[in-house]
């Protein structure tokens, strides 16, 4: 039997004259942190409102478990929690009472000792008789994520948790969802546009642009670190580059100016190559790392762009 | 699921508004007419009390209770629309809406729970309304018998023959007011926010009502069909005889218009895609 939590085979969605999704097809294994990445507007809610029923297909179909999942059985959302975009909730009514409303409808009995058990996970406790509107935002994730888990689902939806976080609280965000993933064992769909997010929690990984499948696969298989681009960032020298186009370094040369030189290599080797280039005169700035990720998804997209003949 | 429909629907503050309407309404034609009643049962006779002898306690709590109920032809639907027309597009505008369609229940339960709850509120503020208009006006006013003034003609209703008459216009005013319901329910599936649903259920009601009570002969064979023409059966349990059949065809009408209300928002919503 597969290990396939959830299935998307060959979907497709069209508003109007708009295309949001074109062909997609991916699957989500137990065990995983799936990150699913893409610019605004790339189909990323749209694909994730398909896998939960908000949004009907034009074609393709969606698998839960191994079952078909449509109108007819929407009993396999139970199998699924999920916050989409924001985590919009009853702002008039307690954290408790939102938290009980919803796993209500789970499918599952739910007792007191779990949504207490849950608020704890989402560190809510002792706050969970306040109305919502008195809640922060970050306040409000954590709520949508305790209700999406109350009913122990084998999947958690994250549409995009992070946004609206300031920075504090995207760094707690990333705590919860890695414990989530480590210590209570979830597998996770999480989205965002939001590269580095991605890069920090996401095990396999899929890059939509436009609609369509740009790649898919194990983040650390994508991310090969002898790719990440280093850029040094050293006082004009003319003489630097010429001195670079015939050493060992050659290789690893990305791109070259007068003030920046861009090596594509792995970082342990850049304490080496900083030794090399003080030994030859070049008075260096900063060092820094272009991100990975952010590299890897750029010229990804472009590409996809170029050979949609749309740049 | 339907306690929780229920509970979301109480615990809002807004449910209370209409609570607060029918009361205040009902309390200011009270009170203007323990102060100026008699002045107004003498113009409102003026017609008739040449040709006929009538005594008694007239300006008693059945008659007023008639006229609050007259009074609040508008506004009662009104006031269901502001819930029924919330019920879907207001979780649609607070985005609750699509975290309530990601649990495993189905669309189609959802539309029937929520118009159930739409209907419980209904109920319950026409039973609140009865509760001040014929409680209340029977206590300032005390009971007798009910003239009942018609443009044509008057009736007059023995007192002990009014009570269940009351209760009947009630629950005729019930079924009435689950089709307001069932038409708000049905615009809420539509939008996604509540204000055009209410305003829409309104506009209709408005519109149809017109229509309605028009006499142009071109309207005569459309308006028998209009629910609208038939939302005013109740005033038939104050005729004498009662009018059964037209009743009865009223009902019919009401109920009919319910279920395509209904039936079209199952099919409709079954089907909408949630973007909101």
């Amino acid at each position: 039997m597969s290990d396939n939590i959830i299935e998307a085979k060959a979907l497709s969605k069209t508003f109007g004259s708009f295309t949001a999704v074109t062909d997609l097809s991916f699957s989500i294994q137990q065990g995983d942190v799936y990150g699913f990445l893409g610019q605004n507007g790339a189909g990323k809610s749209t694909t994730i409102r398909m896998l939960l029923g908000l949004i009907y297909p034009d074609a393709g179909e969606v698998y839960i478990k191994g079952q078909l999942f449509n109108n007819q059985s929407r009993h396999l959302l139970q199998h699924i929690g999920a916050i989409i975009e924001r985590p919009d909730m009853y702002l008039y009514l307690s954290g408790w009472d939102n938290l009980k409303m919803f796993a209500r409808l789970s499918g599952k009995p739910i007792k007191d000792p779990r949504l207490h058990e849950v608020l704890e996970i989402v560190g809510l406790k002792g706050r969970e008789q306040d109305k919502v509107k008195a809640y922060s935002q970050g306040m409000k994730q954590r709520l949508g994520i305790a209700i999406a888990l109350v009913h122990n689902p084998d999947l958690l939806i994250l549409d995009e948790p992070t946004n609206g976080l300031d920075p504090q609280g995207i760094a707690e965000m990333r705590l919860l969802i890695q414990s989530l993933s480590r210590d209570h064992g979830k597998t996770i769909l999480i989205s965002s546009h939001l590269l580095y997010e991605i890069e920090q929690i996401a095990t396999r990984m899929i890059i939509l642009h436009r609609g369509r499948k740009v790649v898919e696969g194990a983040v650390r298989q994508l991310l090969d670190p002898a790719e990440t681009l280093m850029q040094v960032d050293i006082l004009p020298d003319e003489s630097i580059g010429v001195k670079l186009n015939s050493s060992e370094w050659n290789k690893h040369i990305h791109e070259i100016s007068a003030a920046k030189l861009v090596f594509k290599m792995h970082p342990s080797q850049m304490p080496a190559l900083n030794n090399w280039l003080v030994a030859q005169g070049a008075q260096v700035l900063q060092i820094r790392s272009s991100h990975s990720l952010e590299a890897y998804f750029l010229s990804l997209t472009n590409e996809a762009d170029v050979k949609a003949g749309t740049v | 699921m339907l306690r929780l429909e229920l509970y979301k629907i109480f615990k809002k503050p807004r449910t209370y508004i209409s609570f607060g309407i029918v009361t205040a309404f009902a309390l200011v034609i009270q009170l203007a007419l323990v102060a100026d009643g008699k002045n107004f049962i003498a113009f409102a006779m003026q017609g008739v009390s040449a040709q006929f002898d009538i005594g008694g306690n007239v300006l008693n709590g059945y008659l007023v209770t008639y006229i609050i109920l007259q009074s609040l032809l508008l506004q009662i639907p009104l006031l269901i629309a502001l819930v029924a027309g919330d019920v879907l597009a207001g979780e649609a505008n607070m985005g609750t809406l699509r975290l309530l369609l990601t649990k495993p229940v189905s669309r189609s339960k959802i539309v029937l729970v929520k118009f159930t709850a739409a209907v419980c509120y209904a109920l319950l503020l026409l039973l609140w309304l009865a509760v001040i208009a014929l409680g209340l006006s029977i206590l300032f006013f005390g009971t007798g018998d009910l003239v009942n003034m018609k443009s044509d003609a008057f009736v007059v209703l023995l007192k002990d023959d009014i009570m269940w008459r009351y209760i009947a216009a009630f629950m005729f005013a019930a079924l009435a007011m689950t089709t307001v319901a069932a038409l708000a329910l049905l615009l809420s599936a539509f939008a996604d926010n509540s204000i055009g649903p209410i305003m829409g259920t309104m506009g209709i009601i408005v519109v149809l009502m017109i229509f309605s009570t028009l006499d142009l002969p071109i309207f005569d064979v459309v308006k028998q069909y209009l629910f609208t023409t038939h939302m005013v059966g109740w005033k038939g349990f104050f005729d004498d005889p009662v009018p059964y059949d037209a009743i009865r065809f009223s009902a019919i009408v009401l109920v009919v218009y319910t279920i395509l209300f209904v039936g079209a928002t199952v099919f409709y919503f079954r089907k909408k895609d949630i973007k909101s």
